[in-house]
């Protein structure tokens, strides 16, 4: 690990910089949650780290009157406490409350759990379904891309060398929209996903759907928009017939591979049972919002 | 690679130190300022054995630089008790015999700490959920939930005089 060099820029100009320097590997550090565990393991090398948490707009969350602004770095303690972000999107707060322990949510940031490109990461398919959106800086300048363009495979990313992420913004929700995460685990604490299942509804005249979002995490090698899944939900109530034809499309939607948490079919099967209940929470939220 | 220096304070005293980069913050606590209460016992984030505070959140300290430390101001269970006056949770430690071989101790120590700093008042599921990141192999946790619960009622009442 000779060689690595670490800097804690204050501005995205210098980050970027440091980041596009050099023909080695680069990384931004956030919680350092996955990095220095992969620093430890030897899986990462870089030969620059470079520490965003001093820039100005990386940690903290501000509000504007159509969206939200989360800072890329801000990490997950400081996302529960916000309670207009928390009563606004129940489903994205309750997802990154998921991960880890209360010493990983003193660091962990939506930035790292969504660039350290797991297929489990809990966060990844709630703010996708609320169709979030990141502003990438890099050499090249700034752009505005959706969540879901990220990632691109396990621990693959259409991050350019010299970009990061600097900040999510998610919509507001508009009237009688609302959303739901769950994921499965073995255990109640500190797991990693089986199958996670995010669902964003907005409810029409008479808790009829107008609009949905139905995004798999863990079943695939990214998080999976589901539109066979939406598309069951958008145009009718949630009774037993609309939540079995949501149950077929996430499971038709799901190509999990077997691991020691779970085998394919046990995957496929619970991906149909997660859908169900977290979209039976999103229809409830939303006839109350 | 030229070492980093980095000023920081630790249980109230500004310290000073050069560190290498790929240094976690609990390699330089314990080997270059000789504070070895912190323990590694997994040095990925699964234990809490080095469990730190770090303005204000616990944090793995296995899990952070220690270049990253610049500026901050940090507690290891070293500043958790005042002068000779054990903290409550200590206290209480000590009299539910709540550890055994003491390895996950000083974590669950500063993760309590932390957790009556924020929630004077924890259900027993509140502790619990906070505590899941502390992993104890010789307790079975029950006593150091009862110890800590305990130190809660004693702090509270504290505050009522
Ligand atoms: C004990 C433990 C339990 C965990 N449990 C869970 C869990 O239940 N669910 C879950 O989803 N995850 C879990 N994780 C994984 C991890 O905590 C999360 O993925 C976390 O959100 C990562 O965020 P971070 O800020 O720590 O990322 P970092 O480690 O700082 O970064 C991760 C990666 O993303 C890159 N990166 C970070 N920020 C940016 C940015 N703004 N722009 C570009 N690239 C960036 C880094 O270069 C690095 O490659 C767990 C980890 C541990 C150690
Ligand atoms: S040593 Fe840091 S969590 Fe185990
Ligand atoms: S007392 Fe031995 S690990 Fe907890």
């Amino acid at each position: 690990m000779s060689g690595l060099s670490f800097i804690a820029p204050k501005t995205v100009e210098e980050a970027v910089r440091a980041l596009a320097a050099g023909d080695g590997l680069t990384k931004c550090l956030a919680g350092g949650t996955d990095l220095l565990v992969q620093l430890r393991s030897g899986r990462a090398r870089p030969e620059v780290i470079v520490d965003m948490k001093r820039i100005p707009g990386l940690i903290g969350i501000s509000e504007r009157e159509d969206r939200f602004i989360i800072g890329a770095a801000t990490p997950g303690a400081m996302i529960s406490e916000c309670g207009p972000l928390c009563r606004a999107w129940p489903g994205i707060t309750e997802a990154v409350d998921l991960i880890g322990s209360q010493q990983i949510q003193g660091r962990a940031s939506l930035g790292g759990n969504l660039c350290n490109a797991s297929p489990a990461a809990d966060s990844v398919p709630a703010v996708i379904a609320a169709r979030a959106t990141c502003v990438v800086v890099g050499p090249e300048g700034r752009r505005e891309v959706p969540v879901e363009a990220i990632v691109t495979g396990p621990g693959q990313t259409s991050l350019r060398k010299g970009e990061l992420i600097l900040e999510f913004h998610v919509p507001k929700p508009r009237p009688h929209q609302a959303d739901a995460y769950l994921r499965f685990i073995p255990r109640t604490e500190m797991d990693i996903a089986v199958v996670g299942c995010a669902v964003n509804v907005t409810l029409g005249d008479k808790g009829v759907c107008r609009d949905a979002r139905v995004v798999l995490g863990a079943v695939a090698p990214t998080a999976v928009i589901v539109t066979e899944a939406a598309e069951a939900l958008v145009g009718h109530w949630l009774d037993e017939e609309t939540l079995g034809r949501l149950d077929a499309a996430a499971r038709r939607a799901s190509k999990p591979i077997t691991d020691k948490r779970g085998t394919i079919e046990y995957r496929i099967k619970v991906a149909g049972v997660l859908a169900r209940r977290a979209a039976a929470i999103a229809f409830k939220r939303a006839g109350e919002c | 690679m030229s070492k980093i220096h980095v000023s920081t304070v630790i249980n109230d005293d500004p310290v000073e130190y050069l560190c290498e980069p790929q240094q976690s913050l609990l390699d330089v606590l314990r080997d270059e300022l000789n504070l070895t209460g912190s323990k590694e016992g997994c040095g990925s984030g699964d234990c809490g054995a080095c469990t730190v505070i770090v303005d204000g959140r616990i944090v793995c300290s296995c899990l952070m630089l220690g270049a990253e430390a610049e500026g901050r101001k940090i507690t290891t269970v070293e500043g958790i008790a005042t002068g000779d006056k054990l903290h409550p949770v200590q206290q209480k430690f000590l009299e539910h015999a709540a550890l055994q071989c003491g390895f996950c101790t000083p974590g669950f120590i500063v993760a309590a700490k932390a957790l009556l700093d924020e929630n004077p008042n924890p259900s027993e599921e509140e502790a619990r959920y906070w505590l899941a990141g502390n992993l104890c192999r010789c307790t079975g946790y029950d006593k150091i939930v009862r110890a800590v619960l305990d130190a809660a009622e004693v702090m509270r009442a504290e505050a009522a005089e």
